[in-house]
């Protein structure tokens, strides 16, 4: 699978998030994961059973590191405590690349511990695409930024969500994590067409992506990775794929957490587009 | 409200965010300065034909609070127990006011509670010192699970020990002395947590809960919670036990910290030397004895 400098030229095919309820299946039956997605927090501590758990899955997979909490977005100084532990973790796993939201989520040291959209303003451009930057720098590894799914609009956006996005990327020169399901239950929650968002993405930019499914409320969606992922959602995803290439892809399955092998069966079934995408490529 | 920066935009979005909500679960209809929160929502937050800003604040703010209240429950499982649900929330909710988080890491959100306890009792129901001992156990198995581990002693390092020696405690040791034997109840209500689960389905959902009925009386406890290989024990140690290895660990050399240890002791004098091999014995088949901390250089 060809790779870009965004995700530093790997093949990764299909892979889930490492979920602790999943340890012991893995362990014992091996199954055939290309990769495993991990929260870079989970693992920022100093010892004990994550760390071990950590290292046994490495003896026998990759892993990419994901994290929750970088908060690109949020518009005072990075915590320069947190980015030291996540060099450290950096330097454990050998992740080939890192992402994390394009999005806030703390002010003054005090965390919300939530993914907070930002206002599509040019301010947020600017500070957003510094702080990717400085991360990226210190890091010393290609950084992934994710479109996160919304509940809120704000008065004071001066653009579209893919126009932002689009902007911010280009100034921090990083690559994108491109989260299809978000794409669609922000569409819902906002009232655009989400193929019109997968459409106007910078193809050459995206490292990753994600898929997932999510709960549906009277009034709007949100995103609780968890359900299996809806047809719609799977046309965006064959979408992105036509536009950008195979691309590794991971299955994000966080809550209600299933069996390990519905996990895998779902994620698979992404295999297909990739396959496709490939030999559309070879031709 | 074009003219308010990204900075300040944020600021007044996290305090709304942050807000506890109303008993019924929803935002409320003004902040603690007074505004009406409609009018804060509406300064930033565009509505849409379904939702008015207020309501998609509110949004967050339930998530703000559900997520913080879940994290902190999963740390304390037995202390809601102890305390019932509705307690255990108004608890949880009062402390996270005054110590939310700080940390990058949700791991560190009840760093804080056994201090805030202690300075309101009124929050902690009839059984306060059980519902402390509780708190502390289970925030002792918090930093028991993932703290560091450092090399421990050699045996031949120990043989080396003399009374001016200075030692380290291994970083995933935690010492408690307790009023009640808060491990005992600990390890009850988890049992009951777990099943509460598998019969439940794999997610136990955060429903209400009356405080549980507990037969335990009041037991002056010394209870060590440590780490070995990568799973968490409880063991009960002796007073004179306990004492040495907090005094060691405040940095005493070894000779004073064993006059701490017996102090008020009713291990006399001829049966200390068999005590101490004992104690060492066990201290270093545990990995419990390290180094002295050095100096961090600034
Ligand atoms: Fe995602």
């Amino acid at each position: 699978m060809a790779g870009n400098r965004f995700n530093a030229n790997q093949d990764h095919g299909v892979g889930v998030g490492l979920r602790i309820p999943h340890y012991d299946h893995i362990f014992r039956e091996k199954p055939a994961v290309d990769w495993f997605e991990i929260i870079s927090e989970n693992y920022m501590v100093d010892g004990g059973r994550p760390l071990a758990m950590l290292d046994r899955i490495m003896e026998q997979y990759r892993v990419v590191q994901h994290g929750v909490s970088m908060y690109f977005g949020s518009a005072q100084a990075a915590d320069l405590e947190h980015l030291r532990k996540l060099k450290r973790l950096v330097k454990r796993t050998g992740t080939p690349w890192l992402s994390d939201h394009l999005c806030w989520g703390s002010v003054d040291g005090t965390y919300s511990h939530d993914l907070l959209p930002l206002p599509y303003t040019w301010e947020a451009v600017e500070k957003t695409a510094a702080r990717i930057r400085e991360v990226q720098d210190f890091l010393e590894i290609p950084v992934a930024v994710e479109n996160v799914s919304s509940y809120a609009a704000y008065t004071q956006s001066e653009m579209t969500e893919w126009e932002f996005l689009n902007e911010v990327v280009e100034r921090a020169d990083c690559g994108i994590l491109l989260d299809v399901n978000n794409i669609y239950v922000s569409s819902v929650n906002h009232d655009f067409d989400p193929m019109e968002y997968v459409n106007a993405v910078p193809a050459e930019r995206v490292a990753q992506m994600h898929i997932a499914g999510h709960s549906k409320y009277e009034k709007y969606i949100l995103d609780t990775h968890d359900h299996p992922v809806i047809d719609p959602v799977w046309a965006l995803y064959a979408r992105a794929v036509d536009r950008c290439g195979p691309t590794p892809t991971l299955l994000e399955w966080d809550d209600r957490i299933p069996s390990f092998d519905e996990v895998w069966a779902e994620a698979r079934k992404a295999e297909r587009y990739l396959v496709a995408a490939q030999e559309v490529g070879a031709r | 409200m074009s003219g308010m920066s990204l900075e300040t935009m944020q600021r007044r979005m996290l305090a709304a965010v942050m807000q506890p909500l109303t008993p019924e679960d929803t935002m409320r209809e003004r902040n603690e300065a007074g505004e009406r929160m409609a009018d804060v929502a509406a300064e930033f937050v565009a509505p849409n034909d379904r939702l008015t800003a207020f309501e998609r604040l509110e949004i967050y703010n339930r998530q703000y609070w559900f997520r913080l209240l879940g994290a902190l429950g999963e740390d304390f499982p037995a202390l809601r127990r102890v305390l019932g649900s509705r307690r255990f929330d108004a608890l949880a909710v009062a402390y996270l006011k005054e110590h939310p988080s700080r940390s990058f890491t949700l791991r560190n959100l009840g760093r804080e509670l056994v201090g805030w306890m202690r300075k309101h009792p009124e929050y902690l129901g009839r059984r306060k010192r059980l519902a402390l001992d509780v708190a502390r156990v289970e925030w002792a198995c918090v930093e028991a699970f993932d703290n560091g581990e450092l090399a421990p002693l050699t045996a031949e390092e120990i043989g080396d020990l003399h009374g001016g020696s200075r030692l380290g405690l291994q970083a995933h040791l935690q010492l408690l002395e307790l009023d009640f034997p808060a491990d005992d109840v600990v390890l009850e209500l988890h049992q009951r947590e777990r099943k509460g689960a598998s019969e439940g389905g794999a997610r136990p959902e955060m429903g209400e809960m009356k405080p549980e009925a507990l037969d335990v009386e009041r037991r002056r406890t010394w209870l060590a919670v440590h780490r070995a290989d990568g799973s968490l024990y409880y063991r009960r140690i002796t007073k004179e036990e306990y004492q040495t290895l907090t005094a060691l660990g405040r940095g005493l050399g070894l000779g004073e910290a064993l006059g701490a240890g017996f102090r008020r002791s009713r291990i006399g004098p001829a049966e200390r030397p068999a005590a101490l091999q004992e104690w060492f014995a066990h201290w270093a088949g545990l990995s419990w004895l390290t180094k002295p901390e050095i100096e961090e250089r600034a």
